[in-house]
């Protein structure tokens, strides 16, 4: 934790959610070996870019929603700590008990000490990104205590001791047959006979998870929405877990990242238009449950608030970097990414993937020097643009990247071998003499050429440049060769 | 310093650095829908909609057609929950055994129970949505539209809108309310959606829609 009291922080991470163990080009490239998982990745996202297109297609005013998204998510940046004032306020009047967290640590030891004294030792879990991020599951297993995930995908992904790799569908990764083959191995009173049609794999897990349900005395959650003016805690689900979670036990403790909180009731009507659409690809989602505090008769007695800030600060520090803030955990953009498609989740290392992962991810950790695995993220993308198109909150995230690649470049202490050619492009193109020069050397290029194209050229960095692009060979004349020439004819 | 007034004081260094000014948020998508709310036509789409994402509409044309749907829709019933402020004559025909939330009914009780009927307090054309509120007294608290695996939900022609925007003007947030679009269902195998998970199974709809004159 910094000493530097009140000033922005980056993330901590104590569990390596936000970060992964090796740079974003050596896990593509494993990724990209696994043929299987292609397939599935192209399978799932095929089907839900289509299904996201016809029902944006529907909406006549999508782009208007989509600016008045964007500016909703300003405002909130523009004034997040008088809004955290004013729903810590609202929580607290109407009964429920707000607690801060500076860092992921300080998270996990306020949930994990509220849970000590429920007396409980089990908790039932809806999927959440912010306890995720902080590792509150592996917190919560130190202490003694077993987190049940409960969403379907969540929970195929922890039976099977895996990693998440999407926001919607952490099991993305995963097909039917693979999951037919987790619970047949996991799950121990599922049926024998299971076969890997879907509708019976939602079956077992209703079964598994139903007795637990029915028991839990402590549910955790994470916050789609948190309305500052009313206290109005909001969370969208499909399956009914999350109903499940939030209804039935005696305790609800819920973690919300602080940039989750938006001013006003109304604003819902944007935000529940944009988010199902886009994540789901559906009109709404099933089910969206919304609770303000405690209420006497309905749900938990006992409602805890956590907010947590975790590098939040450090990202909303940066003026056009704290866009990275307003994302609302949709995935459309992963579902449209070309990179996303082909390397799936994983290769990025941190729970927050695909590209507004490459720029989320770096922002929260920031980036500590050159061999930072975090620091590779932002090249994780052609620059194609289809995120910001397909962003129901219009974060611009090609510009965003464009910006950590800047960080990344900043955080190398001494130059590399890229570094040193691109100065050495700089001062070649700096005045006609020299780039006339340049010209006749880059001609020698030709004697590397085959069949019209370089693929490898001699020298330091070379080597890694070549790895991945080859360069058409240069040509016999150049531009000002040929114009000179026209001149004098 | 206290963790509460150590994040304040790093996001108010850290709005001030990035910036603080405050955009006019432009509101010019529809906030009135399609279709006059109560219209036959946001009544059609809405029953589109309900069907389209797998929940069964049946329409009576007034209140005295409520309780011949209601004890069609649960003929194969054995017992039913109803929340403590549901007209008591919708339930009149009903053959199923008829437990009132009233006292509250524990959740082992509720789930033994084959089905649920409550009211709505709005539901949205455009999303095939309808909405319950915890506080009013025909949907009652949550559990018992949760627990049960057969949900029916009456709903008049009148509390019919078409956008969300309308929707949620007509909701106050001072309770817990959910809103429901089909029954229970999943996009987590390969992203298609399957119908039954953990919530109500089957969502039967009745549609209180009185002819024109």
């Amino acid at each position: 934790m910094t000493t530097d009291l009140g000033m922005p922080t980056v993330a901590s991470d104590p569990h390596g959610h936000l970060r992964g163990t090796e740079p974003f080009p050596v896990a593509a490239h494993r990724a990209l070996a696994d043929t299987q998982l292609r397939q599935n990745l192209g399978h799932a996202t095929r089907t839900i870019r289509a299904k996201r297109a016809a029902v944006v297609g529907e909406v006549d005013d999508w782009e208007e929603l989509r600016r008045a998204g964007e500016c909703v998510k300003a405002d909130v940046m523009a004034r997040l700590p008088e809004l955290l004032e004013q729903l810590e306020a609202s929580v607290t009047a109407r009964g429920g008990v707000v607690h801060w967290a500076r860092d992921a640590e300080e998270a996990n030891r306020i949930v994990v000490g509220l849970v000590r004294e429920t007396g409980s030792d089990e908790v039932v879990k809806v999927k959440s990104m912010a306890t995720q991020e902080t590792g509150l599951n592996e917190a919560l297993g130190a202490a003694g205590i077993a987190a049940l995930e409960t969403d379907l995908a969540e929970l195929i992904v922890q039976l099977s001791d895996d990693k998440p790799s999407h926001f919607l569908v952490p099991a993305i990764h995963r097909n039917r047959s693979e999951i037919r083959d987790i619970f047949l191995r996991e799950m121990p009173d599922v049926d024998p006979d299971l076969t890997d049609e879907p509708r019976r794999l939602a079956m077992a897990a209703r079964a598994h998870l139903r007795r637990k349900f029915l028991s839990a005395r402590v549910g955790i959650s994470g916050v789609n929405f948190a309305v500052a003016d009313t206290g109005t805690i909001s969370v969208v689900e499909s399956e009914g877990n999350g109903r499940m979670c939030l209804t039935l036990p005696d305790t609800l403790i819920t973690v919300m990242g602080v940039e989750k909180v938006v001013p006003t009731w109304s604003d819902l009507e944007v935000f529940l238009q944009l988010l199902p659409r886009s994540s789901t690809g559906e009109r709404m989602n099933p089910y969206t449950s919304s609770w303000s505090g405690v209420t006497p008769g309905d749900g938990p007695q006992t409602f805890h608030l956590v907010l947590l800030d975790n590098g939040r600060s450090n990202v909303l520090a940066s003026p056009d970097g704290r866009q990275a803030l307003h994302c609302i955990r949709c995935s459309a953009c992963l579902n449209v990414c070309p990179v996303y498609e082909r390397t799936g989740g994983h290769a990025y290392g941190s729970i927050y993937p695909g590209p507004i992962g490459a720029v989320l991810s770096p922002q929260l950790t920031g980036i500590d020097g050159p061999d930072d695995v975090n620091a590779s993220l932002p090249y994780a993308s052609s620059l194609c643009g289809a995120c910001f198109d397909a962003c129901p909150v219009r974060i611009d995230i090609p510009h965003l990247l464009v910006q950590q690649r800047a960080a990344a470049v900043e955080a190398h202490g001494r130059p590399t071998a890229q570094d040193l050619a691109m100065r050495a492009a700089a001062a070649a193109m700096a005045s006609p003499g020299r780039f006339s020069l340049t010209e006749r050397v880059v001609k020698l290029g030709r004697l590397l050429s085959r069949s019209g194209r370089i693929r490898s050229v001699p020298g330091p960095g070379a080597a890694a440049w070549f790895g991945a692009r080859d360069m058409p060979e240069p040509p016999a004349e150049t531009f000002r060769e040929w114009w000179g020439r026209r001149e004098r004819s | 310093m206290s963790a509460r007034e150590e994040v304040l004081a790093r996001l108010r260094a850290a709005r001030d650095v990035g910036g603080s000014t405050v955009p006019d948020v432009p509101r010019d998508y529809h906030r009135t829908g399609v279709h006059a709310p109560g219209s036959a036509a946001a009544v059609e789409r809405l029953t589109e909609t309900l069907t389209d994402y797998r929940a069964t509409v049946h329409r009576v044309g007034d209140l005295d057609g409520v309780p011949a749907a209601i004890a069609a829709v649960l003929a194969g019933s054995s017992s039913v929950v109803a929340p403590p402020g549901l007209p008591g004559e919708w339930l009149g025909e009903v053959t199923a055994t008829v437990r009132r939330d009233d006292p509250p009914l524990s959740v082992a009780d509720l789930d033994r129970l084959d089905a649920v009927v409550t009211g709505a307090a709005v539901a949205i054309a455009d999303t095939g949505t309808f909405v319950l509120d915890a506080l009013a007294p025909d949907q009652g608290r949550r559990a018992i539209s949760l627990v049960p695996d057969h949900h029916v939900c009456v709903i008049r022609a009148a509390d019919v809108v078409s956008s969300v925007p309308e929707a949620l003007a007509r909701l106050a947030p001072d309770g817990p309310l959910t809103f429901v679009s089909g029954p229970s269902a999943t996009s987590d195998i390969e992203l298609d959606r399957v119908e039954g998970v953990h919530g109500p199974r089957r969502l039967d709809v009745v549609l209180i829609v009185p002819p024109r004159a």
